[in-house]
C-alpha cells in the first residue's frame, strides 16, 4: 500500500532525531509548567472533599500516573509492531525508550495508590482491588519486556522478539482489566472496597484534567529525549552524527 | 492435516522416549500442593477456602517445568529448521507441537488436580466444575507456555525468564479458573467464568500460533 | 500555612504521595540526561576513531 511521505521520513533516524530536538523543549516546558500549575491548583485552590477531606488530593496525581503507564505500554506495543512489520529501527528504538518510563510510572502509580489506600480504607495494600491488581500485572509485563530484551546479545533479534511479546502483552492488557473488574464484582460488599474516588465537581475536574495533560506531555518529553539517546546509540559512527553540534545539557 | 498428524505423533513419540522426564511436572505439583498445608497448617474449613487457589497456582507453576521439549531440543539438533522449511504452514506445525505438549504435560496434570482437590476437602459435587474449568484453560495455557518457549528458544539460559514472561499473561486464566472453582464449591452458578475461559481458549488458539511461529522464526535466524 | 501543610491531619499521606511522584519525574529526567550524555560522548569517540587512522587509498598499478 502507498504510504504517505511523512511515514517514510519517520523511518530515517536523523530526521526523527532532529524532529525530536525541535519538539522536546516545547513538550518539556509546557508539561512541567502545567505540572506546577496543576499541583498548586490541586493542593491549594481546589476545595476539600466532603468525604475524604484533604487526602483526596492524591486524585490529582495517582490516576494520571496510572493512565500514563498504560499509555506507555500501548505506545511500546504500537511502536514495536510498526518496527516489526515495516522493519523500522527507529520504531524499535521508540519501544525500547517507552519501556523503562512505563515501568517507573507504574511503580509511581502503585506507590501513590498504596499511600492513598491507607487513610481511605485502612490498609496500604488491598489484594482484591482491581486497580492494584491491574497495575501490578502491568508492572510485571514491563519488567518481563525489559528482562527479555536484556537477555539477547543481538540487538535486532531482541527488537523482534520483544516486539512479539509487546503485541501479545497489549492484547492481554484489556483482558486483565476485565478479569480483575469481574473478580471484584463477585465480592461487592464492605470487606473489599473500591478505591475511594470522590464524585468530581467542576472545580475538581479542571485541575484533574490539567494534570492529565501535564503528565502526558511530560511523558512524551521524556520519551523523545530517551528516543534521541537510543537513536544515537544505535547509529554508532554514522556520518550524520558527526554533524551534531557538541551537545551538553538538554 | 497430514502435516499436523505427522508432527503431532512424532512429538509424542519423542516425549515418551524420555517418559521419566514427563513425571517431573507431576511430582513438582504434588510437592507444591503438599507444601501449602505444611506451611499454613489450616483447619479443614480453611483448606476448602484456600484449595482452589492453591491448586490453580500449583498447576500453573508445574506446567512451566517441561518446556525444553517444545522447541529447544529441536532447535539444538536442527530439526526445528527442517520443520520450518517444510511445505506445511508453520502455524499448523506450531499448533501440532502445542497440542502434543498439551497432551504430554498438561493432560496428566489436569488428571491429578481433582485428586489433589479431594485432599483439600473440596466436595465431590464441585469436581465437575473444576475439571471443566481445567479443560477449558488447557488450550490457552499450552499456547502461552509455547509462546514463552518460542520467545526464549535462542537463549542459552532462557528458562529463568520464561516464568516472568508467561505468568503475567496467564493471570486472567488464574482469575477465571480459580473463581469458577470457588463458585462451584459454594454451589453458585459458574457459567460466566467458564464461558470466559472458553473465549480465552478460542482467542489463544486463533492468534497464538501466529505469534509463536513468528517468535520461532526470529529465534532461529 | 501550617493548616496547608498538615492537610487536615493527613499531611503525611498527601505530601509523601506528591513527593514520590515528583521524585520519579526528577529521577527519570536525570536518567534521560545521563543516557543522552553517554550516547553522545560515545558517538563522538567513534567519530574521532574512524577519522584518525585513515590511510591513503592504495593505488593499483596495472603493469
Amino acid at each position: 500500500m502507498r504510504l504517505p511521505r511523512w511515514f517514510h521520513q519517520l523511518g530515517s533516524p536523523p530526521h526523527v532525531y532532529r524532529l525530536a530536538d525541535r519538539l522536546a523543549p516545547w513538550l518539556g516546558t509546557l508539561g512541567c509548567a502545567l505540572l506546577a500549575i496543576g499541583a498548586v491548583w490541586g493542593l491549594a485552590i481546589a476545595p476539600p472533599d466532603y468525604q475524604q477531606d484533604e487526602v483526596y488530593r492524591i486524585i490529582y496525581i495517582h490516576p494520571q500516573t496510572a493512565y500514563v503507564a498504560m499509555m506507555a505500554y500501548v505506545v511500546m506495543a504500537i511502536a514495536s509492531g510498526v518496527g516489526y512489520i515495516w522493519r523500522l529501527k527507529v520504531a524499535h528504538a521508540a519501544a525500547v525508550s517507552a519501556a523503562p518510563l512505563g515501568a517507573w510510572f507504574t511503580f509511581c502509580a502503585l506507590c501513590t495508590g498504596a499511600i492513598w489506600g491507607r487513610p481511605t480504607w485502612g490498609t496500604y495494600w488491598q489484594w482484591g482491588d482491581p486497580r492494584i491488581m491491574f497495575e501490578t500485572l502491568l508492572l510485571f509485563q514491563f519488567l518481563g519486556y525489559m528482562a527479555l530484551r536484556s537477555a539477547f546479545d543481538d540487538r535486532d533479534k531482541a527488537d523482534k522478539v520483544t516486539a512479539i511479546l509487546a503485541v501479545v502483552g497489549v492484547v492481554n492488557v484489556p483482558i486483565i482489566h476485565y478479569s480483575v473488574e469481574w473478580w471484584n464484582s463477585l465480592h461487592q460488599g464492605p470487606t473489599i472496597m473500591r478505591f475511594g474516588s470522590p464524585a468530581m465537581t467542576a472545580d475538581m475536574l479542571w485541575p484533574f484534567l490539567t494534570m492529565v495533560l501535564a503528565f502526558t506531555l511530560t511523558f512524551y518529553w521524556l520519551l523523545l529525549r530517551r528516543l534521541q539517546a537510543e537513536i544515537v546509540e544505535r547509529e554508532g559512527d554514522a556520518r550524520w552524527l558527526r554533524e551534531l553540534a557538541p551537545e551538553g545539557a538538554q | 492435516m497430514r502435516a499436523f498428524n505427522a508432527v503431532f505423533t512424532r512429538d509424542l513419540r519423542v516425549a515418551f522416549r524420555r517418559w521419566s522426564e514427563l513425571a517431573h511436572p507431576l511430582v513438582f505439583f504434588i510437592i507444591v500442593v503438599t507444601l501449602f498445608p505444611l506451611a499454613l497448617s489450616p483447619t479443614s474449613a480453611q483448606l476448602r477456602e484456600l484449595g482452589s487457589g492453591v491448586l490453580w497456582v500449583a498447576m500453573l507453576l508445574s506446567s512451566l517445568l517441561a518446556l525444553d521439549g517444545l522447541f529447544r531440543s529441536d532447535a539444538d539438533d536442527g530439526t526445528l529448521e527442517q520443520l520450518l522449511l517444510s511445505p506445511a504452514a508453520i502455524t499448523v506445525t506450531v499448533l501440532a507441537k502445542v497440542a502434543a505438549h498439551a497432551v504430554v504435560t498438561l493432560v496428566p496434570l489436569v488428571c491429578l488436580v481433582p485428586l489433589a482437590a479431594l485432599s483439600f476437602n473440596i466436595p465431590l459435587v464441585a469436581l465437575p466444575t473444576l475439571v471443566l474449568a481445567l479443560v477449558l484453560a488447557t488450550p490457552t495455557l499450552s499456547v502461552l507456555i509455547a509462546l514463552g518457549a518460542a520467545l526464549t528458544v535462542s537463549l542459552r539460559r532462557g528458562g529463568s525468564i520464561v516464568g516472568l514472561l508467561v505468568l503475567p499473561l496467564t493471570s486472567p486464566l488464574l482469575i477465571f479458573g480459580a473463581r469458577a472453582t470457588d463458585l462451584g464449591i459454594n454451589g453458585e452458578p459458574t457459567a460466566a467464568p467458564l464461558f470466559l475461559l472458553a473465549a480465552l481458549a478460542a482467542l489463544a488458539l486463533a492468534l497464538g500460533p501466529i505469534a509463536i511461529a513468528a517468535a520461532v522464526r526470529v529465534g532461529l535466524e | 500555612m501550617s493548616e496547608f501543610l498538615s492537610m487536615g491531619g493527613d499531611g503525611a499521606y498527601v505530601w509523601s504521595a506528591y513527593g514520590i511522584t515528583l521524585a520519579t519525574l526528577i529521577i527519570n529526567a536525570w536518567l534521560v540526561r545521563v543516557k543522552r550524555g553517554h550516547a553522545l560522548r560515545r558517538a563522538r569517540e567513534l567519530a574521532t576513531q574512524t577519522e584518525a587512522p585513515r590511510k591513503q587509498p592504495k593505488v593499483h598499478r596495472v603493469q
